[in-house]
């Protein structure tokens, strides 16, 4: 799964165009990236996602220089840049709080790294008004940043680490300090100004939503690890543990005991359910492997009368009915006390109504359930 | 009862700026009595300027008005560059050993005994003339480094307090765009204390020009200082031209506190408006 995207560009023969070899920072006997290897195509949009402190933001520090690795090497475009300050490093970091510089206009704030790399007023000038042409900041050139809007920042943020247009661009939260409407709103012109650049983007974020909306990729971490890496639906249908089917979005974890491992089926004996999962395709695992099977929502239906299918059905009563506007979320209690979670979409306006203590069935196919190691 | 209570509450107010401010007022409305004596108002030819006028012809005075300002100055200036390496110190790197007892030792000087300070550095400078022979006696040198070293404590907390709220990721935005770490100090972090900075120039600058404590031990003949002038002089007994001088150093130090008011607040006042607007952001 790791190596999906070796399509390589002739130029570096192996080399990817981001790979990251074996990293380890330790701060003092702490361990915030523990072994990391990581490689990233040119022209994708990466996003390490995962919780405070699982190491996501040291990993993204170390690729823009702010710390140095304690083991391990960093190549970007075949350069080793372990050791190289973040100052002579093709790498541009859009920062969570923006860090705009508050004594400077817009204007000098776009232009404060061409200005660095020597390029002469005039011309660091034009690619300013280009630069914010793109991001919609026409006009504002002479603006200081407290005179401007959250959304605002933002942009002028993006085109400052953009304008000199880095081999990598780090993305801490980018869309973190935005409200919802806005939030969905910039994903999209990101996704676009990434297209229109051809410029490597990395993202950090907590946020599933931001990380499967932006990303052609993915990697889970955790605890300075990472756990999976993949294209978003690879993640979501296919988690490859417990945590990571936990962390996306929502999920049923059902402990379980494998019974019977054929090529073309196999069950799993869960207590909780009370009955031997069915699911059509071999796990090749040891016999008798203690496993959890990973149910999304979604993936449940539920009916009134019994359904036509014998295997993966239950019974139990609805406790709960939470209506979203677009999908309608139900708590099915079984019989035997265990809880499951059902999300059904609200197609019709007229659909058959559950309510409160009916008693349903569930039931499921034979493909939805995911088996991960417990 | 409310309003006898505001009344009181006004009297009180009226009382307490009375007790502060009366003397000094009385002491400018003096500087302009024309009588030899002190206490007495001569009607008949006040106000004049005739205090000021032998103020200006006083070399004496005026030598000593300048080695103060002179000192003043160049300590201000020397505690505040010091100060702002000591407060990058304690502020940047957190985890050196002993930055509590680096803070502290800093910092001490705010509350030891002006008599204490004073002494020990006229004994050190009394050592270092014998061992190495510099500085050679006391005058204007030892003055300055004696100013130095206690307008450092107060320099250093002003900066210190500044710095600490630069957020750290500026600076490393500015390293990501291609600024060195010298240049981003420059560029970035200075302009960003420099309000600080000017008002901790302006403490220093006033706690110097009024020093007279830690003067008087480590001044030699020769070098006096404004201060000292007035104390001396009204050891002889007082003379009316010591108002005029005195309301003159009551003027420097009040356009010195205001404008260093003024800065503080202006700052202040755009901090809070950021934060606002970024509270609020949208």
């Amino acid at each position: 799964m790791t190596q999906q995207m070796t399509e390589t560009k002739p130029s570096h023969s192996e080399m990817p165009y981001v790979r990251i070899d074996h990293v380890t920072k330790r701060f003092g006997s702490f361990e915030a990236v523990n072994q990391v290897s990581l490689d990233i195509e040119k022209g994708e949009i990466f996003c390490l996602l995962g919780g405070s402190g699982c190491g996501k933001t040291t990993l993204l520090r170390m690729l823009a220089g702010f710390e140095e690795p304690t083991e391990g090497a960093i190549y970007i475009d075949g350069v080793d840049v372990t050791s190289v300050p973040p100052y002579e490093r093709p790498v541009n970091m859009m920062f969570q709080s923006y860090a705009l510089f508050p004594h400077m206009t817009v204007a000098q704030n776009v232009a404060f790294g061409l200005r660095q790399d020597g390029v002469s007023k005039s011309d660091a000038l034009l690619k300013v008004r280009e630069m914010l042409a793109m991001v919609q900041l026409e006009g504002y050139e002479s603006r200081k940043p407290h005179q401007l809007s959250g959304g605002q920042r933002q942009r002028v943020a993006l085109a400052r680490a953009l304008v000199k247009r880095p081999k990598l661009l780090l993305l801490d939260e980018p869309l973190g300090a935005l409200d919802k409407k806005l939030r969905e709103r910039t994903q999209f012109e990101l996704v676009n100004l990434q297209e229109k650049l051809g410029v490597t983007f990395v993202i950090v974020t907590h946020d599933q939503e931001e990380a499967m909306t932006l990303a052609s990729r993915l990697g889970v971490m955790q605890s300075g690890k990472i756990l999976q890496v993949g294209s978003p639906t690879d993640i979501y249908e296919f988690p490859n543990s417990r945590y990571v089917a936990d962390f996306i979005g929502s999920v049923n974890l059902f402990d379980g005991q494998l019974t019977v491992d054929e090529p073309d089926h196999c069950l799993i004996h869960c207590e909780a359910l009370g009955l031997e999962v069915h699911i059509d395709h071999g796990v090749s695992s040891a016999p008798d492997a203690l496993v959890t099977v990973a149910l999304r929502p979604e993936k449940i239906r539920l009916s009134r009368e019994q359904p036509a299918q014998v295997e993966n059905c239950v019974q139990g009563w609805v406790t709960g009915v939470a209506y979203l506007g677009d999908s309608t979320r139900f708590l099915i209690q079984l019989d035997n006390g265990t809880q499951v979670q059902v999300t059904r979409p609200n197609i019709d306006r007229h659909d058959e109504h559950l309510a409160a203590d009916e008693r349903v069935w569930a039931f499921w196919e034979g493909n939805s359930p995911v088996v991960v190691a417990r | 009862m409310r309003t006898g209570q505001s009344r009181f509450v006004r009297f009180m107010l009226v009382a307490g700026f009375a007790f502060l401010y009366l003397p000094i007022i009385s002491m400018i409305i003096y500087s302009f009595n024309a009588s030899r004596l002190v206490t007495v108002w001569d009607a008949a030819h006040s106000p004049t300027l005739a205090w000021y006028v032998e103020l200006f012809s006083n070399d004496e005075i005026l030598e000593a008005a300048q080695l103060s300002f002179r000192v003043a100055a160049i300590s201000a200036t020397g505690a505040v560059m010091l100060a702002t390496l000591a407060a990058f110190a304690l502020v940047r790197y957190r985890r050196f050993r002993a930055r509590a007892l680096f803070g502290l030792l800093v910092t001490a000087p705010m509350v030891l005994p002006e008599v204490i300070t004073g002494l020990s550095l006229l004994l050190l400078f009394v050592a270092l003339t014998q061992w190495i022979g510099w500085p050679a006696g006391r005058g204007a040198t030892t003055i300055t480094i004696a100013h130095v070293t206690f307008c450092l404590a107060y320099a250093v907390v002003v900066i210190q307090a500044r710095l600490a709220t630069v957020d750290r990721s500026l600076e490393e935005a500015a390293m990501d765009l291609g600024a060195r770490p010298w240049k981003v100090f420059w560029v970035i972090t200075l302009p960003l204390i420099l309000p600080a900075i000017a008002s901790a120039w302006m403490l220093s600058f006033i706690l110097s020009w009024d020093d007279i404590v830690i003067t008087s031990f480590v001044s030699g003949p020769g070098s006096t200082t404004l201060p000292q002038l007035v104390f001396s002089k009204v050891r002889l007994g007082v003379s009316p031209d010591i108002n005029a001088l005195a309301t003159l150093l009551v003027g420097v130090v009040s356009v010195c506190v205001a404008i260093a008011g003024t800065v503080m607040m202006r700052t202040e006042r755009r901090r809070a408006r950021d934060a606002q607007i970024a509270m609020g952001a949208h």
